[in-house]
């Protein structure tokens, strides 16, 4: 066991993690779930909303057991490596509202940074203008990082604390046990089931929990982190979390390639638009968001699972954030932008940059 | 003329924060050992990563209650 720490642990672990990623998500495609989408953690989080009813767009409604599987498979390693540390109180209304943004940000773009670059290794171009947007989000945020920007201290807490997010999601998992989807229904008990578009599209749950727990174990001993990837090189030059980021990318493209997903082109691609000033924009703003809260949607998870009690109310500003934004029209769709997706984001901008000048008291 | 090896708390504070805060002081001070106290195995692994990328070492670690108190020297 200790062998296997000190390997996630290294360089090689996080490319270890990219690459399980990069190559199970697009397998996991080919067994079911939306195209290019694979493990998208914005969009699954928005499929969870759907399912518990948060939002009633009736195509993004699953309780996605990735999403259960990544926070139950980092609570376990926590567990087995000693790492699970419950601390929590570092700006949590902060967080939530960073998680909320972050999240209409990502579903104007329609993906987080693992969707980014997964579209970009299935042909999308439009995942490029993501990207850049993403990068450019983080940028600003290392601008606020280095004038002394930061949320404040977390404090040690109970056990309990920092096992509420994993027991949400354990109930989560046991909702979809005791209401499973019954084939052509839109609703089973207290959940609601897409019978028609990306919410329909799902692998079996077992195979699904699977991978994310595996996922999961995997990336918190490694500390995958794709926001962290992109900071740690503008911020000190330090490739280390990029490799990972590299990984991912290039087995997702590969095994596209044999799998006979690879189909390169900006128009009609899965679950995407091709407006390329918001395709950008959307990522500016989730980039800027996951920079100010420190770490990506899936880092996010991980950190919940090992007791970061400010990470699991990002996570839920998240799952809320996608309410809104199916509720308010904020969400894009393969047609475009939402009616109110550009209000969304100039305010979210406004909100992000609100946070980042106000909050620089020196640690 | 070296200073006293100056301690950075970094307990508490998220991801970059405890790096900054080394590079910081790395930067700024004049004696060959630095003391960080951190809370979590990431930071600790991250502030020891940074460290090394500026040519200091670990001297010594010490664990209690679940912290870490890093000493690092050039």
């Amino acid at each position: 066991m200790k062998k296997l720490n000190n390997f996630l642990g290294s360089r090689s672990g996080i490319i270890l993690v990219g690459s399980v990623i990069g190559i199970l998500a697009p397998m996991l495609q080919k067994l079911g779930n939306p195209a290019n989408m694979g493990v998208c953690v914005a969009c699954f989080e928005r499929d969870i909303a759907g399912s518990l009813g948060l939002h009633r767009a009736a195509v993004v409604q699953y309780m996605r057991p990735e999403i259960i599987g990544f926070v139950l498979g980092a609570l376990i390693a926590a567990l087995i490596f000693r790492e699970f540390r419950p601390r929590a109180g570092s700006a949590p209304i902060v967080r939530f509202v960073l998680g909320a943004f972050a999240m209409i940000g990502a579903l104007v773009f329609l993906g987080c940074p693992w969707r980014a670059l997964l579209r970009l290794a299935g042909g999308d171009g439009n995942a490029i203008a993501g990207l850049i947007g993403l990068a450019f989000g983080i940028w600003i945020g290392t601008l606020f990082l280095k004038k002394g920007y930061n949320l404040g201290r977390a404090q040690k807490t109970y056990t309990s604390v920092g096992l509420i997010l994993p027991l949400i999601m354990l109930g989560f998992l046991l909702l979809m046990l005791i209401f499973p989807q019954i084939p052509g229904q839109s609703k089973n008990g207290v959940l609601f089931y897409s019978v028609k578009g990306p919410g329909a599209m799902h692998a079996p749950l077992a195979i699904s929990l699977g991978v994310g727990l595996l996922i999961g174990f995997l990336a918190q001993k490694s500390r995958f982190c794709t926001m962290g990837a992109i900071r740690d090189l503008i911020l000190f030059r330090q490739g280390y979390l990029f490799s990972g980021v590299v990984a991912l990318v290039v087995t997702a493209f590969v095994t596209n390639l044999i799998l006979g997903q690879f189909n390169p082109g900006f128009v009609n691609q899965p679950v995407a638009h091709s407006m390329t000033l918001w395709n950008f924009a959307g990522m500016v703003l989730a980039g800027l968001a996951f920079a100010l809260a420190g770490g990506c949607p899936g880092r996010q998870l991980f950190m919940a699972g090992e007791g970061d009690g400010d990470a699991a109310v990002f996570v839920l500003g998240m799952i809320v954030g996608a309410g809104f934004a199916h509720n308010f029209g904020l969400a894009s769709s393969p047609k475009g932008i939402g009616p109110h997706g550009m209000a969304a984001v100039i305010i979210g901008l406004l909100v992000c940059l609100f946070i980042g000048f106000t909050m620089r008291k020196k640690a | 003329m070296s200073e006293r090896a100056k301690t950075i708390d970094a307990r508490g504070l998220s991801c970059p924060q405890p790096v900054l805060l080394v590079m910081d002081a790395i930067k700024t001070t004049s004696s060959n050992e630095l003391i960080v106290l951190v809370d979590t195995d990431t930071s600790r692994e991250n502030v020891i990563r940074a460290a090394g990328s500026q040519g200091w070492q670990v001297k010594e670690i010490e664990t209690e209650n679940d912290e870490y108190k890093i000493i690092l020297e050039k």
